[in-house]
């Protein structure tokens, strides 16, 4: 029954796993701005493909 | 009347100003060109998110020249590379989900920009770009093109970026998962049934348990340490010193425990403690990144201004560098940022930032003119007198309150009770062990132990950070932003009120014009009207807008005079507008500001400008002074004492010409007297006796822009608010205190566990976040019922 070992050193594994993708999340700054997402989420491509393309000054 | 709202900026349109343009209407060209812009370009969608969203762009001739000095424009950048340059810019007018979609497709409208990523809540715009198609002048004139101009100051140049401070995060991070992981390996032993296979694996599931939860009790939890030791120190018991114990105690007898398989130890509750307190501290963290708090007048200050060389050339040069001898051009509208004298003929100053004063004053050549004036009037030059640091204004940064405001250490309503738990604790545990030990010995120090254990008071070390920070959300919504959780029982404390009058209890808005003289007919007032249109001096413009619309006629011989007035001919009618003298009255010299009239050589009357108090000001004054001693500040002199005694209750202390020193000095004077101080002021006259009372609060008419260093900021608007502020604070700290007498309740039930010596791994595993789960959803519930029933009462 030494199959416990296993198991539970995978799920170790894999919840480190997780926690090294949380660590790297927050370092690449995800967390630091938590609304402007959740508005920007909800974009679709609005943009209409404008053929030309004016410069302005 | 139909009124019409613009399709950009959502402002009424004046019918005959309106602008109807692809069959859409427009207040003004500017809004109507901004419309245009993103029309050609595809952008359309912008109006989709919101209604009216935009802002009229302003006119910023010249007002970035200084972006073409590479030096100065260098600063501003985040990053520098051959063909990437980054930038962050703050732009006050982000406010809705369009704003974002518009300045993250920037690069749709100006080749150069790679790519723009906004933050929200800072109000931030992140542009990155390639210097060779573009350079940082351009993308602020396409920025302000659109509306949405970005502020620069000072600041900027100076600044260092600030380090986002992300250990909270982290620490919370690896207490949830320590706290998770346990929780789910210690779950076979709650069952404590004797059976095979939780026999057999006993050990090693105790093993993983223990080396799970050493990252949340050495990491996570390592600021209880630290800020327990901190204050064993300095012999002041805060909270952190019986919870710090807590944790060392429990984690040593529960790795005892697993050593020699007595059980399976604390390190649940132990890893559960952590995460909970951990996120109190987040939920009390909340800050308005939009808003800063420790302004100074670095922030109000151009990063340029433009010297004119011997040679008669214009160029930007850093503020820093200008030194006295230099001299300077100051457009309409620029800030003055150094001490000096005005060389051009004449001027408009607008003092309303530093004094408060709306009323601009005008300046004639060789006057001298200070640093925080904004220029009202056409170009000026001037020759500077001293340099920036040296400034009357500026100088008044470097009095000690500035500096020694973080030292003063304010005790919280925590630290008290902790003062008093601590010791308790300690005695309580140190009788049991003396009680047990006559009984049996290894009893006694599990019992010992476990008092420690169980009265580590983290239901009552939550209570305050989940109701202050509750209360601080409320009344954020309700626009008094605090800078942190902490005034708000400062606040609670309160008991004289000052306030500045001019701009505070006042507002600059609008002032109230008053006609007093001999009555003036419609046709007359029309003709005032008329000769006032070709005006430019500020109290002609404000009597302009205060009299009624009229129609158009012309005027003929029109003149004016500086520093007198003007005069022309309209219809039938010869007018003079000024000063006494000029209309040939001989009056007293008068305190108010007025504007005297004269038609056809006979004298009318004058128009009086009084100061138009804030809405509401008579009521909530009268609210205040049954609990509070109220007194008035004003830079002012007196010309308005007896108006403001009429209208505000008895008792109402008044102190006029008070420069900004004697503000400091008159608040330092009260606290010394034993009396907490709340200080209202807004301009950077009160920066000085906002910094050094307890609690210092802001009213500007724009949250965004401009607010001396302060405890919190009052929306303008909301100043009629104030006393349900100061009186939910009050119902704040009621809350805090009933909480901690059901956590010191929770405290006991376990107490009487631990000494009885049973308090068993499980039983501390349910009281503990049971506890807690009880006491944030009592603040909760209890901070809100309060901020519905304080607004019922005012």
């Amino acid at each position: 029954m030494s199959v416990i070992y296993l198991l539970i050193s995978i799920s170790i594994v894999v919840a480190v796993g997780f926690f090294f993708a949380f660590v790297k999340a927050v370092k690449s700054g995800q967390y630091d701005d938590d609304y402007t997402p959740s508005v920007r989420m909800l974009f679709d491509d609005e943009l209409k493909k404008s053929k030309t393309k004016t410069k302005i000054k | 009347m139909d009124t019409k709202n613009c399709f950009h900026c959502g402002l009424t349109i004046e019918v005959k100003e309106e602008i109807v343009f692809d069959e859409k209407s427009f207040c003004c060209n500017g809004c109507k060109t901004v419309y245009e812009i993103f029309s050609t370009n595809g952008l359309s969608c912008y109006y989709d998110f919101e209604n009216a969203p935009g802002a009229t762009p302003q006119d910023i001739k010249g007002k970035y020249d200084f972006l073409d000095n590479e030096g100065i424009a260098g600063k501003l950048l985040d990053f520098k590379e051959e063909d990437t340059h980054i930038v962050t810019l703050y732009i006050p007018h982000i406010h809705c989900s369009s704003c974002i979609w518009i300045l993250e497709n920037l690069n749709q409208l100006q080749e150069g920009v790679n790519s723009s990523q906004v933050n929200f809540s800072q109000k931030k715009v992140r542009i990155v770009f390639n210097p060779n198609q573009i350079t940082l002048k351009t993308i602020v004139h396409v920025l302000s093109s659109i509306g949405y101009e970005p502020y620069i100051s000072l600041e900027n140049y100076e600044g260092k970026k600030a380090d986002i401070n992300r250990e909270l995060t982290y620490k919370l991070g690896v207490a949830f998962f320590c706290f998770g992981n346990v929780m789910l390996l210690s779950f076979p032993e709650y069952f404590d049934v004797d059976e095979f296979w939780l026999d057999k694996y006993k050990g090693f599931f105790r093993w993983l348990i223990f080396g799970l939860s050493l990252p949340s009790f050495l990491y996570a939890a390592s600021g209880y340490y630290v800020s327990a030791w901190k204050s064993i120190r300095s012999r002041m018991l805060n909270i952190d010193v019986p919870i710090a114990l807590g944790l060392i105690v429990m984690f040593i007898r529960s790795t005892v425990d697993i050593v020699f398989g007595y059980g399976q130890g604390f390190f649940d509750s132990l890893t559960g403690l952590v995460f909970f307190m951990l996120l109190g501290r987040l939920f009390q963290q909340k800050t308005y990144n939009f808003l800063s708090f420790e302004r100074d007048f670095k922030s109000y200050f151009p990063i340029a201004v433009t010297k004119i060389t011997a040679d008669k050339q214009e160029i930007s040069c850093p503020v820093y560098d200008v030194v006295a001898g230099d001299r300077l051009l100051i457009r309409n509208q620029e800030l003055i940022p150094v001490d000096g004298i005005l060389i051009s003929e004449e001027t408009a100053i607008d003092y309303s930032f530093v004094t408060g004063e709306a009323i601009p004053i005008s300046k004639k050549s060789g006057d001298r003119i200070f640093a925080g004036g904004r220029q009202t009037g056409r170009v000026i030059e001037m020759e500077v007198v001293s340099s920036v640091s040296q400034s009357y204004l500026t100088q008044l940064w470097s009095n000690d309150v500035f500096t020694k405001k973080d030292n003063r250490s304010y005790k919280t309503l925590t630290d008290t009770i902790s003062r008093y738990f601590t010791p308790a604790i300690l005695a309580l545990a140190v009788a049991t062990f003396l009680y047990w030990i006559f009984i049996n010995v290894s009893t006694a120090f599990t019992v010992f132990t476990a008092v420690l254990i169980v009265a580590c008071p983290c239901a009552l070390a939550l209570s305050a950070p989940f109701t202050l920070g509750n209360v601080l959300r409320i009344m954020g919504k309700r626009k008094l932003y605090l800078k942190n959780a902490t005034v708000i029982e400062q606040m609670a404390k309160i008991d004289t009120l000052v306030f500045d009058k001019t701009g505070t209890i006042t507002t600059n808005k609008k002032s109230l014009i008053v006609f007093e003289g001999a009555s003036i007919s419609s046709e007359e007032t029309a003709a005032i009207k008329n000769l006032l249109r070709g005006s430019n001096h500020p109290l002609s413009r404000r009597l302009y807008d205060f009299l009624p619309v009229q129609d158009i006629i012309s005027v003929n011989d029109f003149q004016e005079i500086t520093g007198q007035g003007i005069q022309g001919s309209v219809g039938d009618y010869f007018i003079k507008i000024g000063s006494a003298h000029f209309v040939g009255q001989d009056l007293a010299p008068s305190f108010q500001t007025n504007v005297h009239i004269a038609i056809n050589g006979n004298y009318k009357g004058k128009y009086v400008f009084n100061n138009q108090y804030r809405e509401g000001l008579a009521a909530l004054f009268e609210t205040l002074s049954k609990t509070y001693k109220l007194k008035i500040l004003s830079g002012d002199n007196e010309g308005e004492r007896d108006a403001l005694t009429k209208l505000l209750p008895e008792g109402t202390e008044l102190v006029f010409n008070q420069k900004p020193e004697d503000k400091l000095a008159f608040i330092e004077n009260l606290q010394q007297q034993g009396s907490n101080v709340m200080m209202i002021g807004d301009g950077l006259n009160d920066a000085g006796a906002l910094a050094q009372s307890n609690v210092g609060i802001s009213i500007p008419e724009n949250v965004n822009v401009f607010s001396p260093a302060c405890d919190g900021i009052l929306d303008a608007g909301q100043f009629s608010q104030l006393s349900y502020f100061l009186n939910y604070s009050k119902k704040a700290v009621k809350t805090i205190k009933m909480s901690f007498a059901l956590s010191l309740l929770y405290n006991a039930v376990g107490l009487s566990f631990a000494i009885a010596g049973k308090l068993s791994p499980l039983a501390a595993a349910i009281l503990m976040p049971l506890s807690t789960i009880t006491i944030v959803s009592f603040v909760t519930v209890t901070s809100n019922y309060y901020a519905e029933k304080c607004k019922k009462t005012v």
